[in-house]
């Protein structure tokens, strides 16, 4: 590999890592009980939750690595873990 | 002279730290930055110390980094932010980015706390933050100056005849706040949106500003990584990680502590990084001793 002067890295090149594959649980975003508050999205390290519309909010499974803290903090138990099937 | 542009993609909607990082499952810090950048905007330059951070978001050759960002050397995060500022300013540019310096517990207030005390005491324009999850966690867990008491570690072990850390967490935002500088902050990823207005509130601020979030490490604290948010919140609660704001040397605001008071049991037998201070009879008298300092918080900042 070759290293350029002060090793300089594309931004957000990170994406390219499809930390995914790390999952042992995977969050199920039900979609019926949501109440919008954002909770999932705002609490997630991946930053891999989105807002779909304004009571639905879906997850990125490319990059998920299904640590469940979206579901433990969901304010209306809309997000199930389950486990992973690979 | 290159004009190259500061900014990152205007791209509001997504993450400022990409995803696709290497950070532990449910890691505390990886969420802390998050919210970092996601509060100060993509008008920023920032720095970081070598540690789990810098680690997990630079696997060379790629970087999560939506803005712009340089790493340097474990001990110089704020001697590197102060050189960024001061350039800034002899390029007359020094509008168009604010300077952030990050580091976690041990490159800030252990090995960079002589850079960062230059920074604080030269007045340059930087917010300085740290990622407190209390103990050198890149290198295996040691024990650092912010490591609380009783806390086991590898470098601080419990037995027969240790309890674990020795030492009590040193006062990191009173020496901070003893340079004079404007602001100072402690916040934690329990409260996303204190951190925002904190982060926010630092920024609209001339001169340096301190700020250390408590981000707990699934990893280090042996917790679980779906109880991150709980084990920070209940850090809260019971008073051991007081949460406040002091400016120019006073402290203007806190988030007060629940009522009835919540005891350190509920934050301590969640994690096995405390786990020994249950398995004895003997380990009451070690958890009374963290209560009393639970207590002495609250009562130093008025968090009842
Ligand atoms: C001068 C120097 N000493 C030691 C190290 C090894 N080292 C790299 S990261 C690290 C621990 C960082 O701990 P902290 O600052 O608390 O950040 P964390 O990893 O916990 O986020 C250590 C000891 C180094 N890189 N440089
Ligand atoms: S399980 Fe964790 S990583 Fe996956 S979406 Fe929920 S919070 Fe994000
Ligand atoms: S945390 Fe739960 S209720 Fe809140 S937005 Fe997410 S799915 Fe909806
Ligand atoms: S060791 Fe701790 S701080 Fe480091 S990436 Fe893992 S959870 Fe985050
Ligand atoms: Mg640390």
């Amino acid at each position: 590999m070759r290293l350029d002067l002060g090793a300089i890295a594309k931004a957000g090149s990170s994406k390219a890592n499809q930390t995914g594959s790390w999952r042992n649980y995977k969050p199920i975003f039900h979609q019926v009980k949501c109440i919008g508050c954002g909770l999932c999205k705002i609490y997630c390290p991946e930053g891999c939750v989105t807002m779909i519309e304004k009571k639905k909010y879906t997850v990125d499974y490319t990059y998920c690595k299904g640590c469940g803290i979206c579901a433990e903090e969901c304010s209306s138990s809309d997000i199930e873990m389950i486990v992973e099937e690979k | 002279m290159s004009t190259t542009t500061l900014t990152a993609p205007k791209e509001q909607s997504c993450t400022l730290l990409a995803p696709g990082h290497t950070a532990c499952t449910g890691c505390g810090e990886a969420l802390a930055a998050k919210l970092v950048l996601g509060a100060a905007g993509t008008n920023i330059i920032v720095t970081d110390a070598t540690g789990c951070l810098e680690v997990f978001t630079t696997k060379f050759p790629q970087s999560s980094w939506e803005v712009p960002f340089i790493h340097s050397l474990f001990e110089n995060s704020a001697a590197v932010a102060a050189g960024v500022e001061v350039a800034l300013k002899a390029l007359g540019r020094q509008n168009e980015a604010k300077v952030i310096a990050q580091g976690g517990d041990g490159g800030t207030a252990d090995i960079g706390l002589q850079a960062l005390s230059g920074m604080l005491e030269r007045g340059h324009d930087i917010l300085y933050v740290c990622y407190d999850n209390e103990a050198y966690m890149n290198t295996g867990v040691q024990r650092s100056g912010l490591t609380p008491f009783d806390c086991m570690t590898t470098t601080s072990p419990c037995g027969e005849l240790s309890w674990g850390n020795k030492h009590n967490k040193k006062d990191m935002p009173s020496i901070a706040a003893a340079h004079g500088i404007p602001y100072v902050a402690t916040a934690s990823v329990a409260f996303p949106k204190d951190i925002e207005n904190k982060v926010k509130k630092a920024l609209s601020i001339t001169g340096p500003k301190y700020m250390q979030i408590h981000s707990p490490c699934p990893l280090g604290w042996r917790s679980k990584p779906q109880l991150t948010i709980q084990v920070a919140k209940l850090a809260v609660q019971t008073g051991l990680y007081p949460i406040f704001e002091i400016e120019n040397g006073k402290v203007t605001k806190v988030r007060k502590v629940t009522t009835p008071k919540t005891p350190v049991e509920e934050y301590l037998k969640i994690q096995g990084r405390f786990a020994h201070l249950f398995k004895s009879p003997k380990g009451k008298e070690e958890i009374q001793k963290i209560q009393e300092i639970a207590d002495r918080n609250i009562e130093k900042y008025g968090l009842a």
